[in-house]
C-alpha cells in the first residue's frame, strides 16, 4: 500500500502546521483571570474563552507543564489567534510569548493596576480585531497527512476492543502510512499490554525512554498506597463487562493498529517525527485531549463503548462505538455507529473507509456531536499539589 | 433504564478475539441454552451451552478452568480466576481478577 496523497482544505498557520478550525481564543494564565476571559467572550461573540483552574504557586515540573500546556493550546494549528489574560504582567508575557512564536498574532494583558473592567474594554477592543482579521483567513489545500490526529477512547466496555477501537486503528494505520502523525498515550491504561506497546518501539532508545515513563507511573501510583481496584477498570467499565486492567488495556491498544511507535513524548510536547507517537499521560479524557490539543493534535478520534460524552474547545472529538445500546440510546454522541461490525454485517476495513470518511469531512468543517453540543472540557493535567 | 439488545438471525451470539481464547465475549444479551461463537481471527465458529445469563459485553468461559488460572483473551493473559469455572458460566469481576495492580485485592 503506497502513501495516499488525499487534497482536502484546513487552515496552513504561519508556522506551517494545519489546522481544521479558525478559533480566536481567550487564554486565562491562572484561575484568577478566567472571570474577564470568560466576559471578553460575551462581549466578542464568535471568540473562545478557555477558562480552566490552575497556574497559581505552581513550582517544577508542574509549573513547566502547566506553561507548555498554555502555550502548546495558544499555538494549536485550529486557533487563528490569541487573547492572553494574567493577574500579574511576568507569567502573562512568558505565555503570550511562547505562542507568539508560532508566528501568529496575539495580545496580552495583566490584571493588577488596571482591575477586571479596564483589562475587559482593552481585551475586548483586541479580541473584536483579532477576530475580524481571522475571519478573513481561508481556507487552503492541504494534504490529509498534514493534520495530526491522536487517539483515546473513554468508557470502554468490550465492544470497544472489538469494533470500535479496530475501526480506529484502520486509520491510525492508513494516516501513518500516508506519512501522517497519530499521538497516542494512557500510560496506566497500557497495563497488562505494556510489553506490546514495548516491542512496537522503533529504537532502542524510544523503547527505554517509553519503559522509564511507564514504570516510573506504576511507581508513582503504587507509591500512594492506594488501591487502584474501582478506579482501573472503572465503574462504566465494568458495568460493559470488562474485568481487569489487562482486558480494558488490551482493548485500548487494539486502536493503536501496528505501527511503530517512533517516539515517547513528554506531557503536551510537540512531536518530532511523523508517525505514531505515544506520549505520557493520564486516561483521564479531558486532561488527555487537553495534553494533545497543545502537542498540536487537530482532531482526536475517540471510540467509546458505555458513552462518554467528552468534547474539547479546540480539538474535534470523533465518537466512535461498536455497542449497540450506546448507539441507540446516547445517538446525540456518536459520530459513526459501528455496531454492525459485532453482528458481522460489514467488514473492519468497510468500517475504517467510513470512520476515514468522516475524519475527511470534519477535517473540511463538518462539527461534531461533541462540537454541536458544547462540549469544551478544557483540564490541565496537575502533576502534584502547589506551594 | 434497561433495555435489551437481541441481534437478528444471522448475527452469532457471542465473537472470541482469538483461537486459543478462554473466554468468548456476548454481542447481545444471551439466554442460557446452545449458543454461537464465531473466531475473529479464523472466522471457525463452535457451539457453546451456556449455563447462565450473559449481558451484552459480558464473557463466558469457552473452556474448564483452575482457581488461580490464568485466563487468556486477545491471545494474553487478562488475569487470574478466583474460584474453578465451568465452561459456559459468565466470566466477570466475581470470577476473575487482575494479575497486576499490587494492592488492588
Amino acid at each position: 500500500m503506497g502513501a495516499q496523497r488525499v487534497s482536502l482544505s484546513g487552515y496552513r498557520r504561519p508556522d506551517g502546521r494545519v489546522g481544521v478550525r479558525n478559533h480566536v481564543v481567550i487564554l486565562p494564565v491562572d484561575d484568577l483571570s478566567n472571570a474577564v476571559c470568560e466576559n471578553v467572550a460575551r462581549v466578542v461573540p464568535g471568540t473562545l474563552a478557555l477558562p480552566h483552574h490552575y497556574g497559581r504557586l505552581q513550582y517544577g515540573e508542574d509549573l513547566d507543564l502547566t506553561f507548555r500546556t498554555l502555550i502548546g493550546s495558544g499555538a494549536n494549528p485550529n486557533v487563528a489567534a490569541a487573547v492572553v489574560v494574567g493577574i500579574e504582567p511576568n507569567w502573562t508575557h512568558h505565555v503570550a510569548e511562547g505562542i507568539a512564536r508560532s508566528g501568529k498574532p496575539v495580545e496580552s494583558y495583566s490584571i493588577e493596576r488596571f482591575g477586571d473592567l479596564k483589562t475587559l474594554a482593552a481585551a475586548a477592543r483586541a479580541a473584536q480585531q483579532l477576530l475580524q482579521d481571522a475571519s478573513e483567513l481561508r481556507r487552503e489545500t492541504v494534504e490529509r497527512r498534514e493534520v495530526v490526529i491522536s487517539i483515546k477512547c473513554g468508557e470502554s466496555d468490550t465492544t470497544t476492543g472489538l469494533g470500535s477501537c479496530p475501526a480506529v486503528a484502520q486509520v491510525v494505520d492508513r494516516h501513518v502510512a500516508d506519512g501522517g502523525t497519530v499521538l497516542f498515550g494512557e500510560t496506566t491504561e497500557l497495563t497488562g499490554g505494556e510489553q506490546l506497546i514495548a516491542d512496537r518501539c522503533a529504537t532502542p532508545d524510544v523503547r527505554a525512554r517509553f519503559q522509564a515513563m511507564y514504570d516510573g507511573y506504576i511507581r508513582e501510583i503504587e507509591a500512594s498506597g492506594a488501591n487502584l481496584l474501582g478506579s482501573q477498570p472503572t465503574q462504566g467499565n465494568i458495568r460493559g463487562g470488562l474485568s481487569t486492567i489487562e482486558e480494558k488495556a488490551l482493548g485500548n491498544i487494539a486502536k493503536t493498529g501496528t505501527a511503530p511507535v517512533v517516539d515517547a513524548l513528554e506531557p503536551a510536547e510537540t512531536p518530532r517525527l511523523p508517525g505514531l507517537n505515544f506520549m505520557d499521560s493520564s486516561s483521564a479524557a479531558a486532561e488527555f485531549i487537553t495534553l494533545m490539543g497543545a502537542a498540536g493534535a487537530a482532531v482526536h478520534l475517540f471510540p467509546t463503548g458505555q458513552g462518554n460524552i467528552i468534547g474539547n474547545p479546540l480539538v474535534p472529538v470523533v465518537k466512535v462505538t461498536a455497542n449497540p445500546l450506546t448507539a441507540r440510546t446516547m445517538s446525540e454522541h456518536v459520530d459513526l455507529d459501528v455496531s454492525g461490525l459485532l453482528w458481522r454485517e460489514y467488514t473492519l476495513r468497510e468500517a475504517g473507509d467510513r470512520l476515514l470518511a468522516l475524519v475527511d469531512r470534519v477535517i473540511e468543517g463538518r462539527l461534531t456531536c461533541a462540537e454541536a453540543l458544547g462540549h469544551r472540557e478544557f483540564v490541565l493535567t496537575k502533576l502534584y499539589r502547589s506551594a | 433504564m434497561s433495555e435489551s439488545v437481541v441481534a437478528g438471525g444471522g448475527a452469532p451470539h457471542f465473537l472470541v478475539h482469538n483461537e486459543g481464547d478462554h473466554v468468548a465475549v456476548a454481542v447481545q444479551d444471551v439466554d442460557p441454552g446452545r449458543r454461537r461463537a464465531v473466531y475473529l481471527d479464523s472466522d471457525r465458529a463452535v457451539e457453546v451451552e451456556v449455563t447462565e445469563t450473559v449481558p451484552l459485553g459480558h464473557k463466558v468461559a469457552l473452556a474448564d478452568l483452575d482457581g488461580g488460572a490464568e485466563v487468556i483473551e486477545y491471545r494474553v493473559p487478562v488475569g487470574l480466576t478466583r474460584r474453578p469455572v465451568r465452561r459456559g458460566e459468565l466470566v466477570h469481576v466475581h470470577n476473575l481478577r487482575s494479575a497486576r495492580w499490587a494492592r488492588s485485592e
